[in-house]
């Protein structure tokens, strides 16, 4: 029983962190509610440029998301920042977040009255939330309560020899533990889907999985264009990664072997009673990958890359480990673990695997992150629709 | 350290994990092969006649189809494979 010191939270469920999140509701909230959190210590907001004139399952999606960064357990308390008049009702989040049983508080600008009583009021709100926070101390709990999302971006070459294997020995040993991963990123499954269906549980989930690669492939079609115009992009082909078909297949080693025992929708919930390898409806963009996971409840992020990238989340630690040696080298306060030890070392699949699979655990119990002790919060929401 | 990593036994090529120069040559399971090209590090080579049209193999699984006649000990990448998926420009 691997054990980790976290945050209980009042629905059951441990947080590694102990974020006061700010959440604006729109796009015309996002600056009134990055302004309250700069103001308290410790409040981190999540601007985005969405919230308002957005219609069916993109609105749905929309919602899913930031009611699943409110109620994802490494946030403590939240604090609801709307406009008033826009398409998503902050009444709307604040609910669905108050269903976790954290406390969750709500200003509206058009009901304070501008931005300077808002930014005054949700501050004086902020201030009293993080005092509240400050009492809470680590517990212990155990690891199998984890759910660890997987991204890889910036890809080469050497993500699929090196890193992305090495990942999928670290994910093994969580499963083993009894925690959960989430394998992400559909556009790259796009060659390999028929190897990652084939470990679904269950028929059902194999053709949901492959129906949704070929949902993003149809989308990708339909713009009349060669989707390696931007997949694999052009640092993956200049790092030497040739088709999608070829990124695809090294992505997925991320997931190590593990049977797929469910496959969600963008920012959709992990089963909290189901735990093991999940898959997930994301993009091949980092940020709104990333996102997606964390909304579904990733307490802490793996990210495998060869080109170098410094993309961390506003709440969820994120482990940046690289299969190129000249990239760990080039970039020092970006990446976390070299993989590339494996190329240019003769070093282990199962060895980087252990060493990433430690780290998990120290970032669990509180050591930083390189994107954390750098303050990187990259938030992005994806969009399935348009704007009316 | 190994000049290359050959990830199947299926597969047509490897790939270099130093960059290589035209006229090095690299034994590749006991067969010695001619570079024909400089390769960047991290880039394709291919150790097997691959005809245009014919597939292209990594880890065992088709990565995409020759777009041209590639020749052992040829640099192997956008200009001589293409994919086959997301191909809005051919629909």
């Amino acid at each position: 029983m691997i054990k980790i010191k976290g945050f209980r939270r009042e629905n059951g469920r441990w947080g590694i962190r102990n974020h006061l999140l700010v959440i604006p509701t729109s796009v015309c909230a996002s600056e009134t509610a990055s302004r309250i959190a700069s103001l308290v210590p410790g409040a981190v907001a999540i601007p985005h440029q969405h919230g308002c004139c957005q219609v069916g399952e993109d609105y749905k999606q929309t919602v899913r998301t930031l009611v699943g960064f409110g109620c994802n357990p490494n946030v403590g308390a939240v604090l609801v920042v709307g406009l008033g008049c826009e398409g998503i009702q902050p009444a709307v989040v604040a609910d669905a977040i108050r269903k976790s049983g954290k406390p969750v508080e709500t200003v509206i600008i058009q009901e304070c009255g501008g931005t300077l009583k808002t930014i005054a009021k949700g501050a004086e709100i902020c201030a009293e939330l993080s005092r509240k926070l400050a009492t809470q101390t680590r517990e212990e709990f155990d690891i199998s309560e984890l759910v660890l999302g997987l991204e890889c971006g910036g890809s080469d070459p050497t993500s699929g020899i090196a890193s992305n294997p090495s990942v999928g020995k670290a994910s093994n040993l969580l499963i083993d533990a009894g925690g959960s991963s989430i394998l992400s990123e559909t556009t790259e499954l796009i060659g390999a889907e028929h190897l990652v269906a084939a470990r679904c549980v269950t028929q059902e989930l194999a053709d949901k999985l492959v129906y949704m690669v070929k949902r993003v492939e149809e989308k990708s079609i339909g713009y009349g264009v060669d989707l390696r115009g931007t997949q694999p992009t052009p640092g993956n082909i200049e790092g030497g990664l040739t088709t999608i078909e070829e990124k695809s297949l090294g992505c997925i080693y991320k997931a190590g072997d593990k049977p797929v025992v469910g496959v969600l929708e963008y920012s959709e919930p992990v089963d909290p009673e189901n735990h093991g390898l999940y898959f997930m409806d994301t993009p091949g963009e980092d940020i709104d990958s990333i996102t997606g996971m964390v909304a579904g409840g990733a307490q802490i992020v793996v990210f495998t890359t060869g080109r170098g990238t410094p993309t961390g989340c506003p709440i969820a630690p994120v482990i940046k480990v690289t299969g190129n040696t000249g990239t760990f080298e080039k970039m020092p306060d970006n990446i976390d673990i070299n993989a590339g030890k494996v190329i240019t070392e003769g070093a282990s699949l199962d060895e980087i695997g252990r060493e990433i699979f430690e780290m998990m655990i120290r970032v669990a119990n509180g050591d930083l992150t390189k994107a954390e002790s750098l303050g990187h919060k990259e938030f992005g929401i994806y969009r399935i629709g348009d704007t009316f | 350290m190994k000049a290359y990593v050959h990830a199947s036994d299926r597969d047509n090529l490897v790939t270099c994990v130093m960059p290589l120069c035209k006229g090095d040559h690299i034994q590749v399971e006991g067969v010695d092969i001619e570079v024909k090209n400089d390769i960047p590090i991290y880039h394709k080579l291919a150790i097997a006649e691959i005809k245009k049209g014919e597939p292209v193999y990594k880890y065992g699984e088709v990565m995409g189809l020759a777009s041209q006649d590639i020749h052992v000990g040829e640099w192997a990448h956008i200009h001589n494979i293409e994919s086959t998926r997301g191909r809005g420009d051919k629909a």
